[in-house]
């Protein structure tokens, strides 16, 4: 009894150093890409979110930007045979689709002529263009838009005027 | 009063006008302005920079306006990339911009003292090097220069990684520094050092609009180098003749090109290449001419083992564990005679290809009219026979003479952005110099102490600890004082938890990361250094077809955080040399006595050569103006120094600012785009037509090189194979891409991509939650059975770019004997349902 006891003990002690040495650690925990899980512990995997499935234009951060995609493409066939996505956005095809055209850029060579169609270069268009899952970021970003640049820049212009 | 008339179609236009200044985010004036055209507002600053991810090297033209990058896009002028980005590439603009950066050092504390359980404090770049130094001068003191190191990477500069190998090799006299290339490509190193006794591509990207057919051999590059399989696309769909065949261990997007796709059992791949070679032979398809006059044939040692720890039944068990490189002469009959158990059926047999697959693509090769380039990456380079994989592609090609010509290129791609220039032409590996000098040899020693201005004997001789054993050298208390720069090596490293992790939290050892972003490295550090990144420093990469570029500074970095260069220079500073040299080397040259690190080897007349006054106009220089000498061109000069005359020729600084790059060697102001080719290689002797001049005979190795099974195989307690990589989204272990929005969205979390009739066997379906456990660890995922990945019955994919789901802790760390690189495609697992 008194040998179940003293082991009891010394697993609680254990335990509550355990504990403790957790939590000096959580302490400590500056990735901000994982969740409050120490480095050599799982965490619960997150679920496989759906793709956001709209036919909703978002915003470029910029004009050079490639826009990314605002529906769901998973299944798409884009091989030597076929080209799901031109279906709906080759030149000939967006008056039935109703989507946008590819850019003007996808029909030039690596010289930079126009060909007549698009240019095999910009053939695989998921190197480039992205669907977009139902997530949140982890982590958000603080790149500043060019227009709030320039309106930054105006409001200072009106204050000092 | 007419003009004052409000009509319904004036009210749409104020409408739409008031729509349109609310989304550009500008005020609504009694103007009703909805466009800033002042030209002082709306002119953006357009600058080059090479792109920050991959050994592609593309170019891009970034916008500036009042210190913030605006904008980025791929630069019409540059011939590696022509207009295009990858999404990584398009998405650069925002990098830098993740809301979590660092921005002052930060050291684990206890009331107020370091404590190595300490939590995370903010201190200043004083406090930061104060405990630093002492760490160092610490374990110099008690073990000596084998008890400090580095780890780097090929994200540093050129001028970084030149001055982390003065630093380390030079001042501490410690060659335990190496990059994290030594993950990526170290085994390409081997196969070219072992081939032709010098490193790098012989041919260049033009050979993609020059060939007829394409191979690749362990390369997705539709996912990681995006912007030359838009090349190779370009060229397969802009000519019908041409041919792609892709080998893998796994469908992956590469596939949606292939002629040919050939799914391949795992370490198979050595036994196809013989295949290839054989029936080369075997048809009369050798070029006779061409070998006679140019190849010589080499018996490699066999039973070379796995590269673990040495006390490991495999090792135990390997006749040639300790001479794994080594090799003696044969015949050409001889070679043939050991090629020619690798039939066609055996290759089937073994690597599960149907037959008429494996024939085509060899018939590809043995046609002396079809123009072959190979491509590899970390298919071939990641193995436990990588040197031997990149040795076996070279014979091909050298027996049939389809090399260093447009279009017949045998062409080894890089996975980091100068993974060429500052990993292996600066030399920042544990045995190597720069220009492909190696540690081991005096005279090779001589010229770096030369140029450097140092008494001979100041780098020691003993290859340093190589990146696998580093970490093991930490677990062992052997490597105490270690500063990581650059790299994410505790989600990069395989066997995370018995290696790595238990290596980086020894009490004995003191751990240094310098990052941009808190990663799970900086986690597990004692100390984290805000680092400067990209074009918030000026710079210089060499990409995969020997392509330097450089950049100047373009915005300042946040906060407190300054770049590798600044770090590594300023923490040399506090260093007297007494302290890190024995007298009997400073007695060589008293000159030095009194001074610190930072003057004999930054202010040694080379380094700071320059003046201030020589910096760009118009762009700030964070370094030059804080030592008060142009850094970045003192550093390139003497580095230059090594490789001007021998073989690496680089261009005057000035001109790489206005270039889009220059392939070396660059001598009389041209680059070099086929190597060892008359006519295209200025190092070639007249007469000779090629010459494989990187061996004193001028002649390149063809090696009999047999098939040997992998470290690890699936069995009845882990009956799948796991292969590890990467996705288009995330590059550099997610550190960057993880924090653009876009990037993050597209491919949030790791997931395992697994063949579905394999997962209803064990009774999972797609979504669910399952571990993932081998010997050494396990990580918890989501069964994934469609998208873009489509591996075989009894294979798993999964991605290591998710800080979540850390996959290393799974991994096997095995190394090729020869390379020491890890292999990450192949160890036994098994999966369970959480």
């Amino acid at each position: 009894m008194k040998n179940i006891t003293q082991k009891t003990m010394q697993k609680i002690i254990a335990g509550v150093l355990l504990v403790v040495a957790g939590a000096v650690f959580a302490d400590s925990m500056v990735s901000t890409l994982r969740t409050d899980t120490p480095l050599n512990e799982e965490q619960k995997a997150p679920k496989i979110m759906p793709f956001e499935d709209t036919d909703k234009k978002l915003k470029r951060n910029y004009p050079e930007q490639p826009p990314v995609i605002p529906h769901d493409t998973e299944g798409y066939r884009i091989d030597l045979n076929a080209n799901k996505c031109l279906s709906c956005h080759a030149r000939s095809r967006t008056e039935d689709s109703g989507a946008p055209m590819v850019s003007i850029t996808h029909f030039m060579d690596r010289e930079g002529q126009f060909l007549a169609t698009i240019s095999p270069r910009r053939y695989f268009c998921t190197q480039c263009h992205v669907s977009q899952r139902e997530v949140k970021p982890l982590v958000d970003n603080d790149f500043v838009d060019i227009d709030e640049l320039l309106h930054g820049a105006q409001s200072m212009e009106h204050k000092s005027n | 009063m007419l003009q004052n008339k409000i009509t319904r179609r004036a009210l749409l236009k104020s409408q739409a006008a008031a729509l349109a200044s609310t989304a550009a985010g500008l005020p609504l004036s009694g103007q009703a302005q909805n466009l800033v055209t002042e030209s002082n507002k709306t002119e953006l600053k357009w600058s080059k920079a090479p792109c920050r991810f991959c050994g592609t090297g593309c170019s891009v033209m970034v916008a500036t306006k009042d210190n913030h990058v605006v904008a980025t896009h791929g630069d019409a002028k540059s011939p590696v990339n022509r207009g295009l980005n990858c999404v990584k590439g398009y998405f650069l603009s925002k990098i830098m911009y993740g809301k979590d950066r660092l921005t002052q050092p930060l050291l684990r504390k206890t009331n107020g003292k370091f404590d190595k359980n300490g939590e995370f404090t903010p201190v200043s770049w004083d406090e930061a090097f104060d405990i630093m130094a002492e760490k160092w001068k610490t374990a110099l003191k008690d073990k000596g220069p084998t008890s400090v190191g580095m780890f780097g990477s090929g994200q540093w500069t050129i001028y970084e990684g030149y001055a982390a190998s003065k630093l380390m090799k030079a001042g501490f006299r410690s060659n335990n520094l190496e990059p994290n290339a030594r993950h990526c490509m170290a085994s390409a190193v081997g196969g070219f050092m072992r081939t032709f006794g010098i490193d790098e591509p012989m041919g260049c990207y033009d050979d993609m609009e020059a060939a007829d057919a394409f191979v690749l051999w362990g390369s997705n590059m539709a996912e990681m180098h995006p912007i030359l399989w838009t090349r190779v696309t370009d060229r397969r769909l802009s000519a019908k003749h041409v041919k792609v065949a892709v080998l893998s261990t796994y469908e992956h997007r590469c596939f949606d090109l292939a002629d040919i796709p050939m799914v391949f059992k795992p370490q198979t791949d050595l036994v196809i290449l013989n295949y290839i070679a054989n029936y080369i032979i075997q048809n009369n398809a050798v070029n006779e001419d061409f070998v006679n006059k140019h190849t010589i044939f080499k018996r490699g040692n066999t039973d070379i083992g796995y590269g673990l720890r040495p006390e490991h039944p495999l090792q135990q068990a390997a006749a040639n564990a300790d001479k794994a490189g080594g090799s003696v002469d044969m015949t050409f009959d001889e070679y043939a005679e050991f090629v020619s158990e690798y039939t066609l059926d055996k290759a089937h047999e073994m690597s599960g290809v149907p037959k008429n697959r494996l024939e085509e693509m060899a018939k590809l090769y043995a046609d002396p009219n079809v123009k072959v380039t190979s491509f590899w990456t970390m298919g071939f380079n990641q193995h436990t026979r990588g040197v031997w994989a990149n040795n076996l592609v070279y014979n091909i090609h050298l027996l049939t003479g389809k090399i260093s010509e447009p279009g017949n290129s045998p062409f080894s791609l890089t996975g980091q952005p100068s993974a060429c220039g500052t990993a292996r032409e600066v030399g920042t590996f544990a045995h190597r110099l720069p220009a492909d000098l190696v540690v081991k040899k005096k005279e090779h020693r001589d010229i770096a102490e030369k140029i450097w201005k140092l008494p001979e004997g100041t780098i020691p001789e003993k290859v340093g600890y190589h990146a696998v054993k580093q970490n093991r050298m930490l677990k062992d208390g052997k490597l105490n004082a270690y500063w990581i720069q650059v790299n994410n090596n505790l989600q990069a490293a395989a066997n995370m938890n018995e290696e790595t992790l238990p290596g980086y939290r020894n009490p004995d050892n003191f751990i240094i990361v310098s990052d941009a972003y808190p990663t799970v490295t900086a986690e597990a550090a004692d100390l984290i250094l805000p680092t400067a990144m990209w074009v918030e420093k000026e710079g210089g990469f060499g990409n995969a077809e020997r392509r330097t570029q450089l950049w100047h500074q373009l915005v300042d970095a946040p906060g407190e955080s300054k770049s590798d260069l600044w770090q590594l220079m300023e923490f040399s500073k506090r260093f007297a040399i007494e302290e890190v040299w024995p007298e009997e080397l400073l007695a060589k040259m008293p000159e030095h006595r009194g001074k610190s690190l930072y003057d004999v080897l930054y202010r040694n007349g080379n380094v700071d050569a320059f003046p201030l006054s020589e910096t760009a106009e118009g762009y700030a220089n964070q370094e030059a103006e804080d030592f008060g000498f142009y850094v970045q061109k003192g550093l390139f000069e003497e580095y230059a120094a090594f490789g001007r005359g021998h073989g690496h020729d680089l261009a005057p600084f000035e001109r790489y600012h206005e270039e889009r790059g220059l392939r070396w060697p660059v001598v009389d102001g041209n680059e070099t785009k086929w190597r060892f080719r008359e006519g295209s290689d200025p190092y070639v002797t007249e007469g000779t037509e090629v010459e494989f001049y990187g061996h004193k005979d001028g002649k390149a190795r063809i090696f009999a090189l047999p098939y040997e099974p992998p470290a690890e195989v699936p069995d009845e307690e882990y009956p799948l194979w796991l292969s590890t990589g990467r996705v288009v989204e995330h590059w550099h272990s997610g550190s960057m891409t993880q924090r653009v929005p876009e990037l993050y969205k597209a491919f949030p979390d790791a997931v395992c991509f697994m063949h579905p009739d394999d997962a209803t066997e064990s009774g999972l379906h797609r979504g669910q939650e399952i571990k993932i456990i081998s010997r050494r660890g396990e990580i918890r995922t989501r069964v994934e059975t469609r998208g873009r990945n489509r591996p075989p019955r009894g294979l798993v994919f999964v991605p290591w770019f998710d800080a979540s789901q850390l996959i290393n802790k799974v991994t096997l760390d095995a190394t090729d004997p020869i390379s020491k690189q890890t292999d990450y495609k192949k160890c036994a697992i098994r999966i369970e349902a959480v």
